[in-house]
């Protein structure tokens, strides 16, 4: 365990310096953060009565997600892990004394946790600043800020966990791009990226609600907000739980199976 | 001239048949092209599921607006991709080897790349379009007919000239600037809406600092029937003249060249 608590360290604190970076990611967010309320407000003004949920609720739920894009953000892959198993590199890190899932897991969480770190504060805090109906407003209550967090973090390892399901296919076929792409359209849509899910007609949203991607940014943004009643709020974190555990197993076992008929390109 | 479009197509032919010595990669990548928009599409419709109307626009009316700015962006994309990828170029130290050849640095840029898997892309406007024009109940005319094309040829001058713009930056910076996105990525997933929806102050913005504005809300006015003024066909073509400044950084940024090395 420790030697993976030294792999995310050391991502941890590598990723914090990419300060410049960081400033470049904060004013897209922002830009990006203001389009989206615009086009909402243009939709409020169309027909309020026809709003899942208050504006205010929507506004916040924007400005959290551009906040924290680097947790939920599914084109977010390490390049890296697809070069190694491209070029070869992967023998080294076979002859490793480690896991490599384990080791690829915990990079990953360490990349996105410390980009968000460094991205999600400003951000929230000029949010918070902004007058009423366009700024973030604080969780309904104590226990719904907490269980935001936990769902937070929660929803940060299911979608690592997803992501390496996309690394681990790469042992097959060799050539990612595909894949890549398609399954990160898919969570795009299904997580809420392109529309929160409220907006997705009921039964559509129901489905939804079940689906692993809902785990990923939805849960959390959705009981920021308060929505969701303590026994809802239960259910949810649960089925994040059971999200996780399922494609982390699944990751692990062709993981394995992966490893034993490795082929090592390159030379 | 002809003696650098013969090249620039046989540049061009080269690009294209290496490309199609990986089918299933070309195959793939443009799958998901058209995935990747399609996705913007669903959240329209889901939208317009819910709100029907959006400041007075219909379903039809943004599909059409969308189907529009998209293929201006794909067109750019296709064949100004070579300025996107441009940091690579620069970071390497490659660019010392296109300023000694007896060519333009624009031509050999634009020659060393052709991103065909946009077709993806493109597809999905192209039935998009259909759709739109089948369902928004216009009254075609020669006038309205050709303020869609000149939209598109304003769109691809305008977009060209901001991925220049981005290709001129490296320069400078050697990296790619993230916030370039915001104009060409953002103005292709926003640009879906007409302008006027995020606001009277948007529009102005977008008029002035980049001319979005006179590839998409004032032609598209004059297509939906809001306004008789014939002006507002030709106002995309006068779109084109954004790509004067961008050239002109882009000169500034070449004499102010030094070499990376590698």
């Amino acid at each position: 365990m420790k030697k993976y608590y030294s792999f995310f360290r050391l991502r941890f604190f590598m990723g914090l310096q990419y300060r410049t970076a960081a400033a470049a990611g904060i004013v897209t967010q922002f830009f990006w953060g203001i389009m989206e309320i615009l086009v909402y407000r243009a939709f409020y003004e169309a027909d309020a009565s026809a709003f899942p949920m208050r504006f205010e609720a929507v506004v916040t739920y924007i400005w959290l997600q551009q906040a924290f894009l680097a947790v939920f953000g599914a084109w977010i892959m390490e390049g890296e892990i697809f070069d190694t198993i491209r070029n070869g590199n992967i023998a080294y890190e076979l002859c490793r004394p480690v896991s490599i899932y384990q080791m690829w897991f915990s990079r990953s969480v360490a990349n996105r946790a410390s980009k968000a770190l460094l991205r999600c504060v400003p951000i929230l805090a000029v949010a918070a600043l902004l007058p009423s109906p366009y700024g973030l407003r604080l969780p309904a209550s104590l226990l719904h800020g907490g269980v935001f967090l936990l769902a937070l973090v929660l929803g940060l390892l299911v979608i690592v966990a997803f992501t390496m399901l996309v690394y681990v296919t790469t042992f097959y076929t060799i050539s990612p791009e595909g894949v890549r792409i398609f399954c990160v359209s898919v969570v795009e849509f299904f997580a809420g990226a392109v529309i929160p899910l409220p907006f997705f007609p009921e039964k559509i949203r129901y489905i939804l609600e079940l689906l692993p991607f809902a785990a990923m940014q939805n849960v959390p943004l959705w009981v920021y907000s308060g929505s969701m009643s303590g026994e809802e709020m239960l259910r949810a974190v649960c089925l994040q739980v059971f999200w996780l555990a399922a494609m982390v197993a699944a990751g692990r076992s062709l993981c394995r199976r992966a490893e034993k008929r490795v082929t090592v390109q390159g030379g | 001239m002809r003696r650098k479009l013969r090249l620039y197509g046989h540049y061009i032919s080269i690009v294209i048949r290496g490309m199609m010595q990986y089918k299933a990669s070309f195959l793939l990548t443009a799958l998901g092209q058209f995935l990747v928009s399609f996705n913007v599409f669903l959240g329209i419709y889901f939208l317009f599921q819910r709100f029907h109307q959006v400041r007075g626009y219909n379903y039809s009316e943004v599909l059409l607006c969308y189907a529009i700015v998209l293929m201006e962006f794909s067109l750019a994309e296709m064949w100004a991709r070579g300025f996107d990828t441009f940091s690579g170029l620069v970071r390497s130290g490659e660019f010392d080897r296109v300023l000694v050849r007896p060519q333009g640095e624009i031509l050999q840029v634009l020659g060393s790349r052709f991103e065909l898997t946009r077709l993806g892309r493109m597809l999905q406007a192209v039935v998009i379009l259909i759709y739109a024009v089948c369902t928004a109940g216009i009254q075609w005319t020669a006038g309205k007919v050709c303020a869609v094309l000149f939209m598109l040829v304003g769109g691809m001058a305008v977009f060209s000239g901001l991925f220049l713009i981005y290709a001129a930056l490296c320069f400078f910076t050697l990296e790619g600037l993230e916030f370039m996105n915001m104009l060409t990525d953002g103005a292709r997933e926003y640009g879906k809406y007409p302008l006027d929806i995020y606001g009277r102050r948007a529009l102005r913005l977008a008029t002035v600092i980049v001319p979005y504005a006179l590839i998409q809300y004032y032609p598209l006015q004059y297509i939906l029937g809001r306004t008789a003024s014939p002006v507002y066909i030709f106002l995309p073509l006068l779109a084109v003249l954004f790509l004067l400044p961008c050239y002109g950084l882009w000169r500034f940024g070449v004499r102010h060249y030094k070499s990376s090395g590698s």
